[in-house]
């Protein structure tokens, strides 16, 4: 029962889902170099945000050809589980393990503010503690989050339920006015068809205790920890 | 073998950076621009003779690094085989 945190050049919230990790949750976690291929004593691998590798080329692009990313298939298929968040989220798109791209905010703004996440998909490893339908407050951070995909590909998400966040209002309604980056049909977050693989935009570990003003993050967290302590491992061993 | 690469978002795919621009030069008085979209040119040199492979392995470069294909199209220019002046020289118009 093991979380690792990849640490990019350039990645800013590694400190932050550490902290959560061993300090709130207590739980053990270890920080994983980029240049590491060998997550064979993980359970669940946290990709967080920041500007890995400056960001250069296109945000996550070089990070998602990484040696730690290239493992992240292989331990997906062996039952661990994958959490991306902002960058993390845009580097697993940039490697093709989640469909689609994040693009530059359309209204050109970095953006770092509160939103409110409607539940769409609240059967898995990082939702099951949730409600379908119920509203999280979790910042944002970031200019390229955009989420962009092509018609087929929106439709399979829709068909698959692979849609697990959606940006709305305080009370649940998925408006345009809630849409902090132009993402298309308000998407905050996605999962893959293994249900394995998620990545969103906004940061759980920045809404994990009291001080921090919002806790909603930490129902990501117990969600994953549920599932821990049911299973004792992911990972078929 | 020096090359251009030119990368650009998808037709049909919103520039908003292209659109801003041409907001600003609107402003400037150049109102007779209709379209501006933005992209990345990036100038590679090749340890290559050949132009019909140096193509062929900077088109594998785009699909698998320099533009990503579910938003990006590309393409790819030989700029000169390595007789003729290189980039800079002729930037300064020697």
């Amino acid at each position: 029962m093991k979380f690792g945190v990849v640490v990019f050049p350039g990645t800013w919230s590694d400190c932050d889902f550490h902290y959560v990790i061993s300090e709130l949750l207590r739980q053990p976690v270890e920080y994983v170099w980029h240049r590491s291929p060998d997550l064979s004593e993980f359970d669940c691998m946290i990709l967080p945000g920041g500007f890995s590798y400056g960001d250069y080329l296109r945000a996550g692009a070089i990070a998602g050809r990484s040696p730690v990313v290239e493992a992240l298939p292989d331990f997906a298929a062996r039952g661990g589980l994958v959490l991306g968040s902002c960058n993390g989220f845009q580097i697993l798109c940039e490697a093709g393990i989640l469909p689609g791209a994040l693009m530059k905010n359309e209204c050109l703004q970095y953006r770092c503010q509160s939103t409110h996440l409607l539940v769409e998909n609240a059967e898995t490893p990082f939702t099951r503690g949730t409600r379908p339908g119920q509203v999280l407050k979790m910042p944002i951070s970031h200019g390229e989050g955009k989420y962009y995909c092509d018609r087929q590909t929106l439709r399979t998400l829709k068909e698959r339920n692979q849609i697990v966040f959606r940006y709305c209002t305080e009370s649940g309604d998925v408006t345009g006015e809630a849409n902090p980056n132009g993402s298309l049909e308000n998407i905050a977050g996605i999962i893959n068809d293994e249900g394995t693989v998620l990545g969103l935009m906004p940061h759980p570990e920045r809404a994990a205790e009291g001080a921090m003003g919002v806790t909603d993050g930490l129902l990501i967290f117990h969600s994953l920890l549920g599932g821990l302590v049911e299973a004792g491992s992911f990972l078929k061993r | 073998m020096r090359a251009r690469v030119f990368v650009t978002l998808k037709r049909g795919i919103l520039d908003v950076q292209g659109t801003a621009v041409k907001r600003a030069l609107e402003g400037l008085g150049f109102t007779e621009v209709k379209d501006l979209r933005m992209g990345k040119v990036l100038e590679v040199e090749l340890e290559l003779q050949d132009a019909a492979r140096a193509r062929s392995r900077l088109e594998e470069m785009c699909q698998k690094l320099l533009a990503n294909p579910v938003m990006e199209e590309f393409s790819v220019e030989i700029v000169d085989n390595g007789t003729r002046p290189t980039l800079p020289e002729r930037a300064r118009g020697d």
